[in-house]
């Protein structure tokens, strides 16, 4: 039992269950899950679940990438908002050319994620370099993307919105005709699949841990401690092309000032949530992803109870607290130690009996 | 030559990097002057960019502290949303009376920094996380307080925003011929006030001096007797406090309450501090480096809307660039003084 408790994975575990069991006894048609037809005439799934594993899918992508990127360097990036943006402005660039309504794209889709990639990558990089060179704390040298991102999106697209009518477009976002589960879940887990692949073949996971814990040992040990910081930056970078796919996918179109907002920071507590320690060294990926499945359950539930979004917050910050408070070392010690003296106190009633 | 070389080498870190800062908003002034013509010149645009930016003034220097001792707070801008959705609300449901708004504004503060302060101090959780989830609530607070945007229409708070004191013999003559008196708002007198008072304190008292120690070396620090776990609870007590009294001038320029009043203040917050020379590695920064940071930073806006690229755009990417090029020159800076010292 004790072995449960303290395995890192039981957190976020636990605080799914907890959501769920909350819905179940508050109102079991959080479960329902209804067969409809959407506006295109594709038989499609809906309800609270499907809501949450659909839109559920960005962060737990994001979350993957901020997860290696807190282990390695030991801070977090809050760009990847500005980030998705950038990255999803160039992507309908790509698409629409100068001609904001285009009928037909001009590349194909793949062309567009390919470059839109790059670019993210090439931002990334930029960050990496100031963390792993210039040794600038990562959330400061991320302060710098955070403030520019929103209006380089804008100025790729000269501030216009581009809309794609094309319904190709929207399956990445939405549904593929047949398949009745949103498509994003699919990409999510192929994204997962991957990552997990990858460290279990490589030594990707064994290096950022070590350089987390300790960047000179790790470089003594022959570690490129500087290549790695950057290298998860970069990789970082990529998730967040494939979020900027999802999200301009489901609008078929961008908002610069809107889009993907404040996702920066349900990543970090993505990442926190799962267990892991912002201050670097080991990780749990699997704890992280789940931590991103509870935080856009949390969100849905919320919603379902007609909390206004803007109000959101307050009810996270809340939650936030009260996981950091009970997961902080010094919290669980002076608690173990209130726990014996109970039980001391305890004994020491039943011996005066 | 030599002598100017030693003498840059024997400087502290503050020093070094605030006389970088105020070298370099001089610089910015006087290109603005030559470029964009007279209105720069003017008094008058300088006391509106004091007058604009009076609550970041305030803000900063509670961001200053808090990152000399090594920490950092993201919730200043939400408070300052809070502060002001609070007391619009007080004075224009309630038809309370000034004073009590004021201290409405504080307490609200202190409550923050109270709570933050713990958590970070003495539950050593990291105070991002704690800052993070203190932003998240004043926001989401705000929103529950009350959901639209209004005016106040208080009368005595009216007649206060609209106090203006006038600087002598700054005025200028206007296209008509008139002589028009320059003037500051009340919030730029308070902002002076909190720079000097916080200055005072980080310089001359025991207390400040040990905020410089436990932002340089947390063990030494406690080494040499210091409280750390106080020191740092305190930082947190004071940067909360500073933003509730920001909250409040920041009310009394605008006169109304918002969800989206501050948005990204504790970004330009730090932004602000970190070109004013406070490095977020703790135990080096300096408020009246702080004080320029927000000059500086005030001024490339000003020219950016002033040259006609008014396309939003622009002022992101000039704070980014103006950012990154500060950063890194720190960077660069102090490691080859740390070399230049080891050798």
């Amino acid at each position: 039992m004790s072995r449960i408790l303290k395995n890192q994975i039981f957190i976020p575990i636990a605080a799914l269950l907890l959501l769920l069991l909350f819905n179940l006894i508050a109102d079991p048609t959080f479960f329902k899950i209804a067969m409809g037809v959407n506006s295109d005439g594709n038989p499609v799934l809906s309800g609270p679940i499907i809501t949450i594993i659909n839109n559920g899918s960005e962060l737990a992508i994001l979350a993957i990438g901020m997860t290696l990127v807190t282990a390695a360097s030991g801070g977090q990036d809050i760009s990847v908002g500005a980030a998705i943006a950038i990255a999803g402005s160039t992507m309908l660039r790509v698409l629409c050319g100068t001609n904001t309504r285009p009928d037909t794209l001009r590349t194909p889709v793949f062309v567009a994620f390919i470059v839109g990639c790059l670019v993210a990558m090439a931002f990334g990089a930029f960050n990496g370099l100031l963390v792993s060179i210039f040794k600038i704390q990562p959330m400061v040298a991320t302060l710098i993307l955070y403030t520019a991102g929103r209006s380089i999106a804008a100025w790729i697209n000269n501030n216009e919105l581009p809309i794609i009518s094309d319904p190709k477009f929207a399956y990445y976002g939405g549904f593929i005709p047949g398949i009745p589960v949103p498509t994003p879940f699919f990409i999510a887990m192929a994204c997962v699949v991957i990552i997990f692949l990858v460290l279990k073949f490589t030594n990707l996971g064994l290096y950022t841990q070590a350089v987390g814990i300790n960047e000179s040992s790790s470089r003594l040990n022959g570690i490129n401690p500087v290549f790695i910081k950057w290298l998860t930056f970069v990789i970082l970078g990529v998730c967040v092309a494939v979020a900027a796919l999802i999200k301009v996918s489901r609008l078929s179109s961008i908002n610069y000032s809107v889009i993907a907002k404040d996702i920066e920071m349900d990543a970090i507590l993505a990442v926190a949530l799962g267990g892991n320690a912002l201050s670097g060294g080991k990780f749990n990926m699997a704890a992280s992803i789940i931590g991103a499945f509870v935080i856009q359950t949390l969100t849905t539930t919320l919603f379902k109870y007609n909390v206004p979004s803007d109000a959101l917050p307050a009810y996270k910050a809340v939650v936030v607290i009260l996981l950091v408070v009970i997961s902080a070392p010094t919290f669980r010690e002076s608690m173990t130690k209130l726990m014996s003296r109970l039980k001391s106190g305890k004994k020491k009633e039943v011996a005066n009996v | 030559m030599s002598k100017i070389t030693s003498k840059f080498k024997n400087m502290t870190d503050t020093n070094l990097l605030l006389t970088i800062t105020i070298v370099v908003f001089f610089l910015m002034y006087i290109g603005a002057i030559i470029f964009q013509g007279k209105g720069f010149l003017k008094p008058q645009t300088f006391f509106n960019i004091l007058n604009a930016n009076a609550a970041l003034i305030i803000l900063s220097c509670g961001m200053s502290l808090v990152m000399i001792t090594g920490g950092i707070d993201i919730s200043v801008g939400g408070v300052t949303a809070l502060v002001s959705m609070c007391c619009a609300v007080y004075l224009d449901y309630k038809g309370g009376n000034v004073a009590v708004s004021m201290l409405i504004a504080i307490l609200i503060g202190l409550a923050y920094g109270i709570v933050q302060g713990f958590l970070v101090a003495y539950l050593d959780i990291q105070p991002f996380i704690v800052s993070l989830a203190g932003m998240f609530f004043a926001r989401g607070m705000t929103t529950i307080v009350n959901t639209n945007p209004f005016n106040v229409a208080n009368e005595s708070f009216v007649a206060l925003k609209d106090t203006r004191i006038i600087v002598p013999g700054m005025g200028s003559v206007n296209k008509l011929g008139k002589y028009v008196n320059a003037y500051v708002e009340i919030g730029v007198i308070v902002a002076l006030i909190v720079v000097i008072v916080m200055f005072c304190l980080l310089r001359w008292t025991k207390l400040g001096r040990s905020f410089y120690a436990v932002g340089g070396n947390k063990q030494s620090a406690l080494m040499l007797g210091i409280n750390v776990k106080k020191t740092k609870f305190l930082s947190h007590v004071i940067c909360s406090l500073l933003a509730g009294i920001g909250g409040y001038v920041y009310f009394l320029h605008v006169g109304s309450g918002a969800v989206t009043h501050a948005q990204g203040a504790e970004m330009n917050a730090i932004a602000s501090s970190i070109i004013g020379g406070t490095m977020l590695t703790g135990g080096v920064g300096n408020v009246i480096g702080t004080f320029f940071g927000v000059l500086s930073l005030s001024t490339i806006q000003n020219i950016v809307s002033s040259a006609g690229l008014d396309q939003a755009w622009w002022t992101g990417i000039t704070i980014a660039a103006m950012l990154c090029i500060f950063l890194v020159v720190q960077s660069v800076v102090m490691a080859r003084k740390k070399s230049a010292v080891k050798k």
